[in-house]
């Protein structure tokens, strides 16, 4: 296809979809909205499987002390605990200390510290971590048996449940994103359809005159490409700016929470994004042409 | 296609003789054998029965007959919108049954198409139309623009240049489409009824335009029911009634 004759296709879509603005602006929009479900469910997903990783990185078992167990009496239980099978690392965490961590967590948010005044409600600990992660419940059974030992906690049950809820994401996600994807291409179907309808005159002169097949449907690819392309022009517009807002919220407010900011991962997204409204409405196009554009 | 995987091998027969017969007259523009063409529908119509026909280089026809007499049916197969049933069809020494899907529109290049009803494209100015059919073609635009004044000047509407055809005549229509017809120089012009819709005056315009095309080695195919036009202007007329060519006389009459 010559330069010149792009031209001319690129000009005559843009004629179709003005003179079809409505049904260019619906189906732009479902475009548009059926991207901006499938960014958030994939976001959604990223930041969730950022997050179970981060939780598995920092998975611990927390031993917790019986608070009348001296402090040397504590100090003593590392021995034993560096005995048990499996054990890396131990970690002896005073209660002073267990109160700073927690001051540094929540920043500058001290109301929630403030409120304790003088006391300190945290036991000492032991912080112990496993050689392998498959390890944990073991070592942790084996530790609660140790007498000076009031609770052990670790984050297993908590992994599982994200692991769960990434999945449960990701189908719901895809089942969202293919029932309203096919309604996007069947609007986009019928858009250029009512273009090819438009234009029949047109089509039949350029048959006769021996405009070779693809000189003809150039035009209305064209146009469900646009559609595609601008719903997912608006789609990331939306998800960036929703998005950021979510991300500068979570920081202020929430900032234990580990929300995915990498600039990389998420510009991905936008990337693929991109390129599905393109197919999209590629796809919209060829199902019509197929179907009406007898050549 | 009517045609079966045995009927390949005949077919191929058939075109190296065609084609030897056909090669000893290299002038010929239109070369039918034995074309047949029937409808299958609810009910079976054989629109064209065993027609043979010869048209030279040059030549101006006149296609006379009744409706459904098959004149449509005939410029259908001409501009290989169609096959025919049975038979053989050459045009410039080429097969039409031998012809790929993707030639084809190369091959309409050669053939220039004027209608009754002009078809032009009211939202585009003269010009655009006329440049409408070197652009379908993927013709270079400097060419487009020398080439389409020229064309427009010789069909007298020079001064219309910038006009829509809405704020045109009858005549001055089918003179536009006549223009984009003969604007990538074709081999053939095939005419529907191009007067059908004209008053007398206009129609005498047109078909000099159309004879003035002629004379310069184009060969025209004319579909026409206006009696009074045959038999003045004194060319080949062939006549068909019922599917069958009923009359081919040269300088003849309606």
């Amino acid at each position: 296809m010559k330069l010149s004759s792009m031209q001319y296709a690129i000009r005559d879509a843009l004629r179709s979809m003005k003179r079809n603005a409505i049904m260019t602006i619906a189906s732009i929009a479902t475009v548009a909205v059926s991207l901006l479900i499938l960014g958030s469910a994939w976001l959604l997903v990223l930041n969730s499987e950022h997050l179970t990783g981060v939780m598995e990185s920092e998975l611990e078992i927390n031993a917790y002390l019986k608070q009348d167990v001296t402090r040397e009496d504590a100090l003593n239980l590392r021995r034993e605990l560096e005995a048990v099978d499996g054990v890396a690392e131990v970690v002896f965490v005073a209660k002073e200390d267990g109160l700073k961590g927690l001051q540094e967590r929540f920043g500058e948010d001290t109301s929630i510290i403030d409120a304790l005044g003088e006391s300190n409600p945290l036991p000492d600990m032991y912080s112990i971590k496993a050689g392998v992660a498959e390890n944990v419940p073991k070592i942790a059974e084996e530790v609660a048996t140790v007498s000076q030992v009031e609770t052990v906690r670790y984050g297993q049950g908590m992994v599982e449940k994200l692991l769960a809820l990434t999945r449960w994401l990701r189908t719901a996600g895809v089942v969202l994103v293919i029932a309203i994807g096919l309604a996007a291409i069947f609007l986009i179907a019928t858009t250029i359809r009512l273009t090819v309808f438009a234009r029949r005159k047109a089509i039949g002169i350029m048959k006769l005159v021996g405009a070779t097949n693809w000189y003809i449907r150039w035009p209305f690819f064209l146009e469900g490409m646009f559609i595609g392309l601008v719903g997912a022009g608006m789609a990331i517009f939306l998800l960036h700016f929703f998005y950021n807002q979510l991300v500068q919220n979570v920081v202020l407010t929430l900032n234990f929470l580990p929300i995915l900011q990498e600039e990389t991962l998420i510009y991905n997204v936008y990337k693929y994004l991109f390129f599905i409204g393109t197919f999209l409405g590629a796809v919209g196009s060829a199902i019509s042409l197929r179907r009406f554009l007898k050549v | 296609m009517e045609y079966d995987e045995e009927g390949t091998f005949s077919i191929w027969i058939m075109d190296t003789f065609v084609h030897i017969l056909s090669s000893s007259d290299s002038k010929s523009m239109i070369q039918m054998f034995n074309v047949s063409k029937t409808y299958i529908g609810e009910v079976k119509v054989e629109a064209l029965k065993d027609i043979n026909l010869h048209i030279k280089r040059g030549e101006f026809i006149f296609l006379v007959g009744p409706s459904g007499a098959g004149k449509s049916t005939l410029t259908r197969l001409l501009i290989r919108e169609e096959l025919p049933t049975k038979g053989q069809i050459m045009v410039d020494d080429r097969s039409l049954l031998r012809m790929r899907e993707r030639e084809i529109p190369y091959y309409r290049r050669k053939i220039g198409f004027i209608f009754q009803d002009f078809r032009l494209l009211m939202e585009r100015t003269i010009y655009e139309n006329v440049a409408f059919a070197m652009e379908a073609i993927e013709l270079p635009a400097n060419e487009i623009r020398e080439r389409v004044p020229a064309v427009l000047e010789m069909v007298g509407l020079e001064d219309k240049i910038n006009s829509y055809p809405h704020q045109l005549s009858g005549g001055q229509q089918q003179r536009v489409c006549i223009a984009r017809a003969v604007v990538n120089d074709p081999l053939l012009i095939i005419a529907d009824e191009p007067t059908g819709n004209l008053d007398p005056d206009n129609s005498w315009e047109v078909m000099n335009i159309l004879h003035a095309i002629n004379k310069r080695g184009t060969t025209v195919i004319t579909a026409t029911h206006d009696r009074e036009m045959v038999n003045r202007m004194k060319k080949r007329v062939i006549a068909l009634c019922d599917g069958c060519i009923v009359r081919d006389e040269e300088r003849g009459e309606y």
